[in-house]
């Protein structure tokens, strides 16, 4: 490959974009082919931060191989943790108490709102904005810390375990959930005054990066990538888990299928996540947030899959079992990867600096992808 | 036509631009709502749960609980503790297993907290400590029961 860079014989350009660069949040490598200034190809390199997770499940127990997911995709490591645990709870085919499963959607829409907010300063920052990176931390501090009360770490927690929760709720969880969202509430007419309403962002990511609803589906485009291109493929409606069915909440499906949709879904995202909690902060039950499970976990011989929806999208959760304490095969399909294939179909054709737009609000999590 | 849709496209930037530098110019003057804080001079106070690294709790006669059974070994994903035990022979004459040495490597730790879930005495817990570096990489590997403790009466 690396003799081809340089200028091929049509004339055009090759320039690496990583695997260190501020704009692939990670160490991704981007090998773009340019006639000027239009991209004509973008080829991803993979590899620089495989760390064999899927290999590393199967010598550790179903109790172990959890807190390894947190490394995935490390901005929403409660979902996946929640999408192994459940997996490992289908095989055993243990009831899972009340409270813990709400402590658990309460967990996975806090990693989701805070992962959002990430993502929406760093979005800003690709294009050029600075400040709102340090505005959307403020809040994301907030939910850093109400995990750091509860969990005891801040983004790799492995609170979610096999048969409900590790440790019960903090018992000032509910007075700073309730200030929190008090407080986000008050801040969101920055969010709008400093980037939403922004004409030069809005025409920085109008008709930059579309997809087509066909295309989104043929690519495996899940999350607020797929829903951007009116695909509903939100986990939580479609195969709900857990206590999601009895929740009021919509799935934000934009139609447009360019960066700017999928911007608005996401921000439409953080505002159902509040409406999640803030059915759910009250109407914590009482009870165990365990079920007693034994001390080494044995799942039948069979194979076992369960999804999850995480903030980037569907991550699925194959396992499969010959009745030993570990697993003889994982499969993590994470959204990452997917949405990372459908780059070089939306930034074709397209300038050099849309490339980052599109790059941006496809949420991108290099571990993810690379596992 | 064209020219109208070009200033008002201006119009709009410009308008929208000091819309978002009035959030900005309202944090320039109202320096105390910015939360940054002044990490060494102003030490951060943790949660009471945060994992820092895993340490053994000593009382006022400096016995521990734990019984050297070897639950939080096998619990531990990394091979992060390593526990050498010995055989006691206690006050009726009858041989008893002890720990001799509990091992700790830092190094290793992912402080996942599943050794302090399995302990069934509660020997070992997570403490708030955060500054972990070192000048050599030796001083990760911990010794985490104090020289001439004991296990303390009463715990099986």
């Amino acid at each position: 490959m690396l003799e081809e860079l340089g200028t091929n014989d049509q004339g055009d350009m090759i320039i690496n974009i990583g695997p260190q660069h501020p704009s692939t949040h990670g160490v991704l490598h981007l090998v773009i082919t340019l006639n000027g200034e239009t991209v004509k190809k973008v080829e991803p390199h993979l590899g620089y931060i495989h760390r064999s997770i899927e290999k590393m499940c199967e010598s550790l127990s179903y109790r172990q191989f959890i807190y390894v997911t947190s490394r995935m995709d490390y901005l929403s490591s409660h979902i996946n943790n929640h999408g192994c645990a459940l997996c490992v709870e289908k095989g055993l085919q243990i009831e899972i108490p009340a409270r813990a499963q709400v402590i658990r959607v309460l967990m996975d829409e806090l990693t989701r709102l805070a992962s959002h907010l990430l993502w929406w300063g760093a979005l800003a920052m690709d294009l050029g904005a600075f400040t709102p990176f340090f505005y959307s931390f403020r809040e994301r501090e907030m939910i850093n810390e109400l995990m750091e009360d509860t969990c005891g770490a801040r983004l790799t927690m492995n609170y979610i375990v096999p048969g409900g929760v590790m440790m019960d709720l903090h018992p000032d969880f509910q007075r700073k959930v309730k200030e929190f969202l008090r407080l986000f509430k008050s801040k969101i007419h920055e969010y709008d005054d400093l980037v939403t309403g922004n004409i030069i962002f809005q025409n920085r990511t109008k008709g930059v990066g579309y997809i087509s609803r066909e295309d989104a589906i043929s690519y495996g485009c899940t999350g607020p990538t797929g829903r951007g291109s009116g695909l509903s493929c939100d986990i939580r409606k479609l195969y709900p888990y857990e206590i999601y069915d009895q929740l009021q909440f919509d799935e934000v499906i934009e139609t447009d299928g360019d960066s700017w949709a999928r911007y608005k879904v996401r921000v439409g995202e953080m505002m159902q996540s509040m409406r999640i909690i803030e059915q759910l902060i009250d109407n914590i039950p009482e009870g165990e947030f365990q079920a007693k499970t034994k001390a080494v976990l044995k799942l039948p011989k069979g194979d076992f899959y369960t999804r999850v929806e995480t903030a980037r999208g569907e991550l699925g959760v194959y396992i499969v079992s010959e009745g030993g304490s570990t697993p003889y095969r994982i499969k993590f399909r994470s959204p990452g990867f997917s949405n990372l294939s459908a780059l070089d179909h939306m930034s074709r054709g397209g300038k050099i600096g849309d490339l980052m737009a599109t790059m941006g609000t496809l949420d991108l999590v290099i571990p993810d992808i690379d596992r | 036509m064209f020219i109208k849709e070009y200033f008002k496209t201006i119009y709009l930037t410009v308008s929208s631009l000091l819309k978002g530098m009035k959030t900005t110019g309202y944090y320039f003057t109202h320096q105390k709502e910015i939360i940054t804080e002044q990490y060494p001079e102003v030490r951060p106070v943790l949660a009471e749960r945060f994992k820092g690294e895993v340490i053994m709790p000593h009382n006022e006669a400096n016995e521990h609980s734990c019984t050297g059974c070897q639950a939080c070994e096998i619990a531990c994903p990394n091979g992060t503790i390593k526990i050498v035990t010995k055989n006691e022979i206690n006050a009726e004459g009858k041989k008893k297993k002890a720990i001799d040495t509990f091992v700790y490597h830092l190094e290793l730790c992912t402080m996942c907290n599943l050794c302090v879930v399995a302990c069934p005495s509660d020997a070992i817990i997570m403490a708030n400590n955060y500054e972990h570096s070192v000048f050599d990489r030796r001083e990760f590997t911990k010794v985490l029961n104090n020289p001439g403790s004991k296990i303390m009466e009463g715990i099986e």
